[in-house]
């Protein structure tokens, strides 16, 4: 086969268009990449700065009453959190937070609205739709490798790849859930005389709301996934230390570490479902 | 006044329009048209007018187009061909902006499945209309409650539909399109979804709001009787064509085809008519809680010698007659349980007249109506014969 048919080079095509790319923009991706390590680290400074113990209380109060005033998740916050400050990891924890709290955000921004223009056009679904999938089965590792040529190493480059990876389930669910709006709903919006913004806004998303929740939160535990493994670009947080614990083949401080991680994503898992919960009831 | 005017409006769904509208043309069938062409034919030419104030009826069985033809008129579904006129004004090919104005002031629709928002109150819900039209908090929130005041379902307001049992539901569903005060009401299969006897309530409630408001109403149904009932003019549907128009009387005495002949023939029988369609409302006792001077009383207040006895699930114990109600109570009986007779004839709500009438002649008592035990409601002699008897003139005087 090799000798009947040359090997296209793929490899080498990405690549300069790559180098192009990272070459035109590079100025674009300096400021954005300096205004994002400046927002990041002072978010990271300041919940540092504040004690611990203080945040831990805060943390367990907001649980029991997201929950509607149950223990369960209130208790194992307090305790769990706890463990990660005792373990020594509590700066970590935070940088974590911080690349967590900015890759969800970012992705849920852009990803609501493109989901709402898939929802809207059978066009746009058609053309988001494979790109979606494309990027869902891509395995995340290869992201790092434009997140380091655009933006080098360190925190952005870890939000960027983070997005990339964590935004298909708010557009998916965004646009099932704006699809799933029971058909008469939508007529009778229509027959009123609904606006299309009238429409989206006071029946469409309040009836896709519990989707797009769903959504949100694994878009929220992609994001931290992702987060982990960025840190083999320089990311900070628990992350870090699983890697530093792999190379060093230590097994007692990367069981700790990943421990920390598992009690950080139980804790935020359970934060954003009960957040769709006490909306739909 | 002409109100509403169609002509010639055809809706093919699907690819191939041209062609499948020429073979409707050669009197093809629906299926046959499918088949050749791909296309799904919803109305054929469909031409009418309605005049103000005037309740017009659809009628049609399920896939006759009637549901296609109502969404057309305030273009849910755009028409392929053809032209509507509401007030003189050609909706068909009006703008974006123009038929949205149309919408929020000409005319307001009601749902088959009520179509209430679930996530809005009864109140939100009523002011949805009034709400998109940019009306502020006030007054919007007034016309609301007033809308609902009339419904009879003020006092629920804040609740949610779910919280409502249909009938309410398609209240408040009614209640929504008249706070928009529209000239039109489309309501299509409003009261399909309803039990029997709460469908009747509402069709006398919106003959009774009818003859103050005097909108002019498009009403969809798949239910003959109703048509009868309710419709000043009925239109009969067939595979998206319209067999025949004309008055309840008209149609019955002199109908223009075949198939209008089935149609109506049928309903003509007693072997159409079932108990549910002609049983009356039970009057009833609770043998778990009420004691015989209750009865008396609920006897006195609607006039009977006789009142059925059901527990409190409804289920059908049997009957109770004045005479042993009043030995009762002079013993000071504090239940009705020794007094209630057991030997009642009791029907499914399927039966057809024709099976019960050999029954009511040799029932001393009323026939209870049941389903699963529970009381549906009572066949009394008076109602059977009127039952019969109307049919007979061919059911026009209902």
């Amino acid at each position: 086969m090799n000798n009947l048919l040359p090997t296209i080079p793929v490899a080498s095509w990405v690549e300069s268009a790559m180098e192009w790319f990272t070459n035109q923009f590079s100025a674009f991706f300096t400021v954005i990449k300096d205004a994002g390590k400046f927002v990041m680290e002072h978010v990271t400074g300041w919940l540092i700065s504040v004690p611990a113990i203080v945040l831990i209380l805060l943390i367990t109060i907001i649980a029991f009453f997201i929950t509607g005033k149950k223990l369960g998740l209130a208790i194992f916050s307090f305790i769990g959190l706890l463990f990660i400050y005792n373990q020594g990891l509590w700066t970590q924890l935070m940088e974590t937070t911080t690349l967590v709290l900015f890759s969800s955000v970012i992705s849920i921004v852009i990803g609501i609205p493109i989901g709402i223009l898939m929802s809207k056009s059978p066009v746009a679904e058609n053309i988001i739709k494979p790109i979606l999938d494309f990027m869902q089965t891509m395995p995340g590792f290869v992201y790092l490798i434009p997140a380091v040529a655009f933006f080098g190493i360190g925190v952005v480059p870890g939000v960027f790849a983070s997005v990339i990876f964590a935004l298909p389930p708010t557009v998916r669910m965004t646009n099932l859930g704006i699809r799933q709006v029971p058909k008469e709903l939508v007529e009778a919006a229509d027959s009123y005389g609904s606006t299309a913004g009238q429409k989206l806004w006071k029946v469409e998303i309040p009836l896709a709301k519990s989707t797009i929740m769903a959504g949100i939160n694994q878009t929220v535990m992609l994001s931290l996934s992702m987060v982990v493994i960025a840190s083999m670009i320089g990311s900070p947080g628990l992350g870090r230390e699983v890697l530093t614990a792999l190379q060093r083949t230590q097994v007692g401080n990367g069981f700790v570490a990943g421990l920390g991680l598992v009690i950080f994503a139980i804790i935020i898992d359970r934060f954003t479902q009960s957040l769709n919960k006490k909306k739909t009831v | 006044m002409e109100k509403i005017k169609i002509e010639h409006v055809s809706k093919v769904f699907g690819k191939h329009i041209p062609q499948a509208l020429e073979l409707v043309k050669q009197q093809k069938s629906k299926t046959a048209i499918l088949k050749e062409t791909g296309a799904t034919v919803g109305v054929y030419d469909a031409s009418f007018t309605v005049n103000e104030g005037e309740i017009f009826v659809i009628m049609g069985l399920s896939g006759s187009g009637k549901s296609t033809l109502i969404r057309l008129l305030n273009r849910l579904i755009e028409p392929t061909d053809g032209n509507i006129y509401i007030d003189g004004q050609n909706i068909s090919t009006m703008g974006k902006e123009e038929l949205r104005t149309v919408r929020r002031n000409k005319m307001s629709m009601v749902f088959q499945n009520f179509g209430l928002f679930p996530h809005r109150t009864l109140l939100q819900n009523t002011e949805y209309g009034l709400e998109i039209r940019g009306i502020t908090k006030n007054e919007r929130q007034a016309k609301a409650e007033q809308a609902l005041a009339n419904a009879g379902l003020l006092a629920y307001k804040d609740q949610y539909p779910s919280q409502l049992s249909g009938g309410m539901q398609q209240r408040v569903g009614l209640a929504r399109a008249l706070a928009n005060d529209p000239e039109i009401l489309l309501m299509d299969e409003a009261f399909s979804a309803l039990d029997p006897l709460i469908r009747k309530e509402m069709q006398d409630e919106l003959l009774e709001l009818q003859r103050t408001l005097k909108k002019t109403i498009l009403f969809i149904t798949h239910d003959l009787n109703e048509a009868l009932r309710i419709g000043d003019r009925i239109a009969i549907m067939k595979d998206g064509s319209i067999m025949q128009i004309g008055t309840g009387e008209e149609i019955l005495s002199n109908p223009a085809n075949d198939y209008v002949r089935t149609f109506v023939e049928d309903v003509d029988r007693s072997k159409v008519l079932t108990a549910e369609n002609i049983m009356v409302r039970p009057i009833y006792v609770n043998v778990d809680l009420d004691g015989p001077t209750v009865a008396l009383k609920r006897m006195r207040e609607e006039t009977v010698s006789l009142l059925m006895a059901v527990d409190k699930n409804r289920h059908l114990k049997g009957y109770i007659t004045a005479d042993d109600a009043l030995d009762a109570a002079k013993k000071h009986e504090q239940t009705v349980h020794r007094i209630v007779q057991s030997e009642i004839v009791t029907v499914p709500p399927d039966m057809l007249l024709h099976d019960i009438l050999g029954l009511i002649y040799n029932s001393p008592t009323p026939i209870a109506v049941v389903k699963d035990e529970r009381l549906l409601g009572v066949l009394i002699r008076g109602v059977v014969i009127e039952a019969l008897s109307t049919n007979e003139e061919g059911f026009a005087h209902e």
